[in-house]
């Protein structure tokens, strides 16, 4: 048990407890500010990963966008629905029935499998990975068409999110 | 070192978690929520895969961005999508949209 287990399992527990806050809280400006909580523990999961762009890139685009963007949307639509009345559908309990069956089918998938407990080789020294990061995604004989496609997704889904909230009024 | 079982028995109970949310939740804006956690489990299962795989290969950092550029257009569409169907039925409560159900 070295240090890097204990923080492993406190962030592991505060990102599992405040994810089950985001599915139960009435208030879903509460729910969001959980989101947020759990999205900072997924870039501590990320640091302890050793994949310190992507935890700053979680930290950006994930807190500084898209839970912000949740909070928004949440105070546009909040006349209702939104603090009173039932949060969940009455089916709740056949969808916790499937997300339990999804975790025991998942972790016994796992288990089962012979990679399962392995440990991580040591980093090589010298190697630097946002600098790998950087040629993979920009190298043709890296993901540069990915990243290419992955830029006009976004760029459409611009252009479709601006023309589907537009008041033509 | 940690062993690779903790984070995937950590990525699949936030997407169980999410599931939960995504299958039970009313409100359509909480379902998106639920979607975010099963993203970002995804995206702790690809990081992991890279880090105890080889380190050379970044196939899994890269996957990693692009389902964050995924996640930002999903989110981005979905509440345009949300607040176009409050402002034309006043609800965002998913099982009262139920226009092409017969």
């Amino acid at each position: 048990m070295t240090g890097e287990h204990i923080i492993f399992l406190i962030v592991g527990a505060v990102t599992l407890l405040s994810a089950l806050m985001v599915v139960t809280m009435r208030n879903l400006v509460h729910a969001a500010l959980w989101l947020v909580a759990t999205l900072f523990g997924v870039a501590i999961i990320y640091t302890l990963l050793n994949a310190g762009f992507l935890a700053v890139v979680q930290v950006v685009v994930y807190i500084g966008a898209i839970a912000i963007l949740f909070i928004f949307a949440v105070m546009l639509t909040r006349r209702q629905a939104a603090d009173t009345g039932v949060s969940v559908n009455k089916n709740w309990w056949a969808g916790a029935l499937m997300a339990v069956l999804t975790f025991a089918g998942l972790a016994y998938l796992l288990q089962s499998w012979r990679g399962f407990s392995k440990t991580a080789a040591a980093i090589p020294s010298g190697f630097d990975a946002v600098n790998q990061l950087g040629e993979a995604l920009t190298s043709p004989a890296g993901y540069v068409l990915p990243f290419e496609v992955a830029s006009v997704l976004l760029l459409a889904a611009l252009v479709g999110a601006v023309y589907l909230a537009f008041n033509k009024k | 070192m940690i062993p690779l079982s903790w984070y995937l028995i950590l990525a699949a109970g936030l997407f169980s978690i999410g599931l939960f949310g995504v299958l039970a939740r009313r409100n359509a804006v909480a379902i998106l929520l639920g979607v975010e956690l099963m993203l970002n489990a995804v995206n702790i299962n690809l990081v992991a895969f890279w880090r105890y795989g080889d380190v050379t290969q970044m196939a899994g950092q890269v996957f990693a961005i692009i389902v964050f550029a995924v996640a930002a257009a999903e989110v981005a569409v979905g509440l345009a999508l949300v607040i176009s169907v409050y402002r034309r039925r006043n609800t965002v409560v998913a099982e009262e949209l139920d226009l092409l159900k017969w």
